[in-house]
């Protein structure tokens, strides 16, 4: 039996330069050509299709193809059986470099992707992060709208911040509008406890009748003082979260308070006088905080004066600050600092039968740290308390 | 003094009525805003005392509309709502003053004084006894053309015992009105001013006496 292998079929099977092809013709059992010892499939294919499979051979890793086919040997047609062979060196190697091409190609891309990507990242999130810190700025306290130039695209956040703040203070708002009707309906029926009990007072003649009356205003006003000052207190801190900022002249603050206060201080004979200083004296904040603070500075100095004594306030502009100083010729601290003194409901240990909340301190620290000032309390120079208010000047 | 009172509690209204009579004040009362119009276009007064919650609206845009129209009689608004936000609402509409309620009625008659002087004053207020020419507004009493000054504890004391001349008043009654009630500590306090009132009236027919056991009177000649 011969088998013609034709010129082509060996240049083709060369062409793969790195591999080694083996090849085994097998008709019947006898091999007619190749390698004899070439591993045979362990089931012989069927149907025209090649079968596939791998072999270990020579020390190589091969791919072998069998495919079967009927020869006639002489009379009878003998089952022939051909395999091909072929080590995958090559194809590791074409795998190696395709490979190594794509992480090369992946790293160069990769280098090139990132500073760009930064760049760009950088400056499409640029006004996210600028309203961000916009917004970060502005502190716990600042309810105004977002006014902070955005990007079209930004418009739907900005307008979705602009409406949650808008809620928040409608909610403080509303909080406020709570307060002062909780003041009306705690005060009006003191305010006529109150003057009943002084028509009473003037009209009873025996002593027991006017002590027990005595005790009774004295016990509304001290209800009316802490209910005044707890709502003042809630108050300041609702406004201190909302922070209108107003531009405020302390100058002319201070001398309408003086005027408002004239009778008050006129009715135990103090001399309340006021020393406006000279230079500009305005501040930036909320209006009735800042009236809150000297209101009760003010009002706590008369308190602790004895009668005939004097509150002297002044007005000093220095180094960016607004000091507003109230001296009076009181009590004086009995040792207590501003610190301990503005703790809520504290009050020092000379304060005797003036009718007190603890608050009214509490608050004027309060609205000093809301508009980024200090508050402190010194003994006066000659007797009495210096207590100063010292605020950012604008 | 003709004052009107706007005020819709009637039993606050009522009480602050008779304390202002005690003194010698004419009050109206308008228990709504619609009322104080009609007494305002009907009557003159020297100071209008205004509530700021009312039943028919605000009183600070009544005193707004009020102002409006000319009227330019002292306005001293009552606020009963939480402190410094309505008094600077209440002093920006046109109130010459205010006072937060609970007050206490010297408090209310020394801010009432203090706003009539400030607008100038009415000229009836000067009053005459025994020689001496009293005036409540510029705290001064003038005696054979000299006037001294008054301070305002010795001022209160005058005008108690010129309210009814004759009438013997204790020690604690007096203490009561001009001190504040905290401070009465004893009653030599109260000796202390009839001693000054005394020297200021010096010169006249008045006279303070004292009645051993039961108080001070003021007479005349």
């Amino acid at each position: 039996m011969q088998i013609d292998l034709s010129q082509a079929a060996f240049s083709m099977l060369g062409a793969a330069a790195q591999d080694r092809l083996f090849w085994r013709i097998v008709v019947g059992d006898e091999t007619l050509t190749g390698y004899d010892d070439l591993p045979l499939p362990a089931t012989a294919p069927t149907g025209p299709a090649p079968f596939v499979y791998a072999a270990r051979y020579r020390g190589a890793d091969l791919r072998i193809a069998a495919v079967a086919r009927g020869v006639m040997a002489g009379e009878r047609p003998q089952p022939a059986l051909i395999l091909l062979g072929q080590t995958r060196d090559g194809q590791r190697a074409i795998a190696g470099r395709l490979a190594h091409g794509a992480v090369l190609a992946g790293l160069g891309f990769f280098v090139l992707a990132v500073p760009l990507a930064l760049v760009f990242a950088n400056s499409v999130l640029a006004p996210v992060s600028n309203l961000a810190r916009a917004v970060a700025d502005r502190g716990p306290a600042d309810l105004r709208p977002v006014d902070h130039p955005a990007p079209r695209e930004l418009a739907p956040l900005v307008a979705a911040l602009d409406s949650f703040i808008a809620r928040l203070r409608l909610t403080l708002g509303q909080t406020e509008t709570f307060i002062a009707e909780a003041a009306h309906h705690i005060r009006t029926p003191l305010a006529t406890v109150r003057t009943e009990a002084e028509i009473a007072l003037r009209e009873a003649r025996d002593d027991e009748t006017r002590a027990r009356l005595r005790s009774v205003i004295r016990a509304v006003d001290e209800s009316a003082r802490s209910a005044g000052q707890l709502l003042d207190h809630a108050m300041v801190a609702y406004r201190s979260r909302r922070m209108d900022a107003a531009e405020i002249d302390l100058r002319e603050t201070l001398a309408a308070l003086a005027r408002s206060f004239a009778p008050t201080a006129d009715l135990r004979d103090i001399a309340l006088t006021v020393d406006p200083g000279n230079g500009p004296a305005r501040v930036r904040g909320d209006r009735v905080m800042v009236e809150s603070a000297l209101r009760n500075l003010i009002d706590n100095a008369l308190k602790y004066s004895a009668a005939e004594g004097a509150v002297h306030l002044t007005l000093d502009c220095a180094a960016g600050r607004v000091t507003v100083g109230v001296r009076d010729t009181g009590r004086g601290l009995a040792g207590m600092d501003a610190g301990a003194l503005t703790a809520r409901f504290r009050r020092g240990p000379n304060v005797g039968d003036v009718v007190g909340s603890g608050l009214g301190l509490t608050i004027v620290d309060e609205v000093a740290r809301a508009m980024g000032g200090d508050f402190a309390l010194v003994p006066a120079e000659g007797g009495g308390t210096l207590a100063r208010l010292s605020l950012p000047a604008c | 003094m003709r004052f009107l009172l706007v005020e819709d509690s009637p039993v606050l209204a009522r009480s602050v009525r008779d304390l202002l009579a005690l003194d010698g004040h004419g009050v109206d009362h308008a228990a709504t805003l619609a009322e104080a119009e009609d007494c305002l276009a009907s009557a003159s007064y020297d100071l209008m005392l205004l509530d700021i919650g009312l039943p028919d609206g605000d009183g600070r845009g009544f005193l707004a509309r009020q102002r409006r129209a000319g009227r330019d009689m002292a306005v001293i608004m009552m606020t009963a709502r939480s402190a410094v936000a309505d008094r600077v609402d209440a002093l920006d509409g046109g109130a010459d003053d205010y006072v937060s309620k609970p007050f206490e009625m010297a408090e209310l008659e020394a801010r009432i004084r203090a706003v009539l002087r400030r607008r100038g004053g009415a000229a009836q207020t000067l009053r005459h006894f025994a020689g001496v020419a009293f005036d409540p507004l510029a705290a001064t009493v003038t005696i054979a053309g000299e006037t001294r000054d008054l301070r305002a504890r010795e001022l209160r004391l005058f005008e108690i015992l010129l309210a009814a001349p004759g009438r013997i008043f204790s020690k604690d009654h007096l203490c009561d009105r001009v001190f504040s009630y905290a401070e009465c500590v004893s009653d030599n306090a109260i000796e202390v001013y009839v001693g000054r009132l005394r020297r200021k009236l010096a010169g006249s027919a008045a006279r303070i006496e004292t009645v051993r056991g039961l108080g001070y009177r003021l007479t005349g000649p």
